[in-house]
């Protein structure tokens, strides 16, 4: 039911209406640090929702990736890309996660120089909440990058041992190492405050981790060196680990042990530096 | 619409007005309004004069009012109303990031909606509200900024530059809104490069010069420190200004100033002085003593552009000899 006010002149109903506005809401408790957390993760998702250009590297690379190494290397070391895909795949899955966790942290170095936290300085919300949040669109962002390559292997004829149930545990083993790779990007965005660095630095260190790596060669073919580092390369072991349960081969607990403790020890070095380094742009 | 008076006889009475000017242009020092006080400054500065400081620097806010800001947090930042993170938001629309900002500041996912759309026509803003803020005009803009910082009834709400860029009518928007937000009985603090600004809309004004503030005060003080008005006289012929440049100075016993144009001279009449119309008198035998033709004489009440420009004239000059 319409009030008379509504279809009134407009000036009129301005006036009346900004009055009521001012009398009205008052400051109440401050925001849960969750409740902070999730609004900004479902900001930077609304962000997305109106520019999907933002999901050019989430989708690009996964692709590029899961179609160029089945059938380059694919060809070469097994014959069938079918026949391959079934020890390639979760390797390149978690080799194109870990990339596109580099853009997470690109996007905050171009937050910083933009002044955007000098702005979010008077919320009355947790300091945190702003990478929290950040954490959670990124997860989005993984979810979505995961999706494209399991569906692009499920076309190109890979059929998964494991199952959906084994699929979802790899997605997730892969998923919370790259946001535990995206905290180290968020401390390095927060101390070289460039988006070009930040890729810079983020590519020396994400290109050994992803070709010292078994997910495209066996380690038993390279020479000695190489081998120990493979062998203590995360990358590898969360590679391992995808292969595991996406195959339902089981037996090796140890590399997600290994993955687990890599994706913690990671957490627990990088979260409190992010957030000292966050309290420190102010 | 002028202010008199520093806020005394205003109606709902019983709210002082505290001076925040100096604090503010200290950075070192903090703004600590206390609860039921009203603060209105507006920062007025020339190029380069330190009002970018105040606005990088912000304002730390030690006591906040009631549930405001948290003890140390800053009201600061560039554009727009500080209490608001519009700016940042462009792809979102302006329905979203009101919501976001509500949930920021602890309102409910109900109350969220119900504030949100309730802003957006108090505003005129429903027909955009879900467009991107992106594709705003500059009013539309203004007028979200406004609204972003009434998303909870702020106790103080900083405006930097609310009406820069806007068209007259605009403008007169603006100022006919932030008349009612401090009305309401919220604190206004605004930085403006507009003297006319100011003077419709600030109850306290601080003058703020290059970091420092120079002079501060209601609109009427700080015109009286100027003197009784100002002595405008145009010559008929530009090359005999310096003869009465000189003329003037010493009849009238005070600073004159060449205006932009080539005819004029204006001569702020020192204080203090109730015998206005024979001190002019004294000064035109003077002037046609010396054979300077005058075109026109007017007095004129000064402005606050007047006192602007004499209360920054001091620092200008020091400037010059350092």
């Amino acid at each position: 039911m319409r009030s008379p006010a509504a279809v009134s002149h407009p000036a009129v109903a301005e006036t009346h209406q900004i009055d009521l506005l001012l009398a009205a809401t008052r400051p109440r408790r401050r925001p849960r640090a969750l409740t902070a957390s999730a609004t900004f993760g479902r900001r930077a998702l609304l962000k997305i929702k109106h520019d999907p250009k933002q999901l050019v590297d989430s989708v690009a690379i996964p692709i590029l990736f899961t179609v160029l190494f089945t059938y380059l290397f694919g060809g070469a070391v097994s014959g069938s890309p079918g026949a391959y895909l079934e020890h390639l795949l979760p390797g390149t899955l978690s080799m194109s996660i870990a990339i596109v966790t580099m853009y997470g942290g690109a996007r905050l170095a171009q937050d910083v120089t933009t002044g955007v936290f000098e702005r979010l300085s008077s919320l009355p919300v947790w300091r945190g909440a702003f990478v929290l949040g950040g954490l959670l669109s990124d997860a989005a962002r993984y979810l979505f990058a995961s999706a494209i390559v399991v569906v692009l292997g499920l076309i190109m004829g890979y059929r998964p041992d494991g199952g959906a149930p084994g699929v979802l545990a790899a997605v997730a083993v892969i998923v919370a190492f790259g946001l535990a790779l995206s905290l180290l990007w968020a401390a390095v965005a927060l101390l070289v405050r460039d988006p070009a660095v930040v890729i810079s630095i983020a590519n020396v260190v994400l290109m050994p981790l992803s070709f010292a790596s078994n997910i495209f060669v066996e380690p038993e073919t390279m020479p000695g060196r190489l081998r120990t580092f493979v062998d203590v390369n995360p990358l590898s072991h969360v590679a391992t680990t995808a292969r595991d349960l996406m195959n339902d081969t089981g037996g090796t607990g140890g590399s997600l042990a290994w993955t687990l403790i890599a994706t913690a020890a990671l957490t627990a070095i990088c979260a409190p530096l992010t957030l000292r380094l966050y309290a420190k742009q102010h | 619409m002028l202010e008199s008076d520093d806020g005394g006889g205003e109606p709902g009475g019983g709210r002082r007005t505290v001076e925040v000017a100096r604090r503010l242009a200290s950075p070192d020092e903090p703004l600590e309004p206390r609860r039921d006080d009203v603060v209105r400054v507006v920062g007025l500065g020339t190029r380069d004069s330190g009002q970018g400081r105040v606005q990088h620097q912000g304002i730390a806010v030690d006591e906040p009012p009631p549930g405001v800001q948290e003890p140390g947090q800053r009201v600061g930042g560039r554009g727009g109303v500080e209490a608001g993170v519009v700016e940042q938001g462009d792809d979102l629309t302006g329905y979203e990031n009101l919501t976001v900002l509500g949930r920021l500041h602890g309102l409910s996912r109900a109350a969220c909606r119900r504030r949100a759309g309730d802003l957006l026509s108090g505003f005129d803003l429903t027909g955009a509200a879900d467009r991107p803020v992106g594709g705003y005009s500059g009013g539309m803009r203004r007028r979200l900024d406004l609204a972003a910082g009434l998303i909870v009834t702020p106790d103080l709400l900083f405006l930097d530059e609310p009406t820069t860029g806007l068209d007259p009518r605009g403008r007169g928007r603006v100022w006919e809104l932030v008349r009612r937000i401090a009305t309401a009985g919220t604190t206004v603090l605004l930085t403006t490069q507009y003297l006319d600004e100011a003077d419709q809309l600030a109850e306290r004004i601080a003058v703020i010069d290059r970091g420092r503030v120079v002079a501060e005060g209601t609109s009427a003080q700080l015109k009286s420190r100027v003197g009784p008005g100002t002595l405008h006289v145009r010559l008929l012929d530009g090359d005999q200004r310096p003869r009465a440049h000189q003329v003037l100075a010493t009849a009238l016993d005070g600073t004159v100033r060449p205006a932009a144009d080539p005819l004029a001279l204006s001569i702020p009449l020192p204080t203090g002085r109730t015998d206005v119309a024979r001190l002019i008198g004294h000064a035109m035998t003077r002037l046609a003593d010396a054979q300077v033709a005058v075109a026109e004489v007017t007095l004129g009440q000064p402005t606050l552009d007047e006192a602007f420009l004499a209360l920054t004239a001091t620092t200008d000059q020091e400037d010059v000899s350092a």
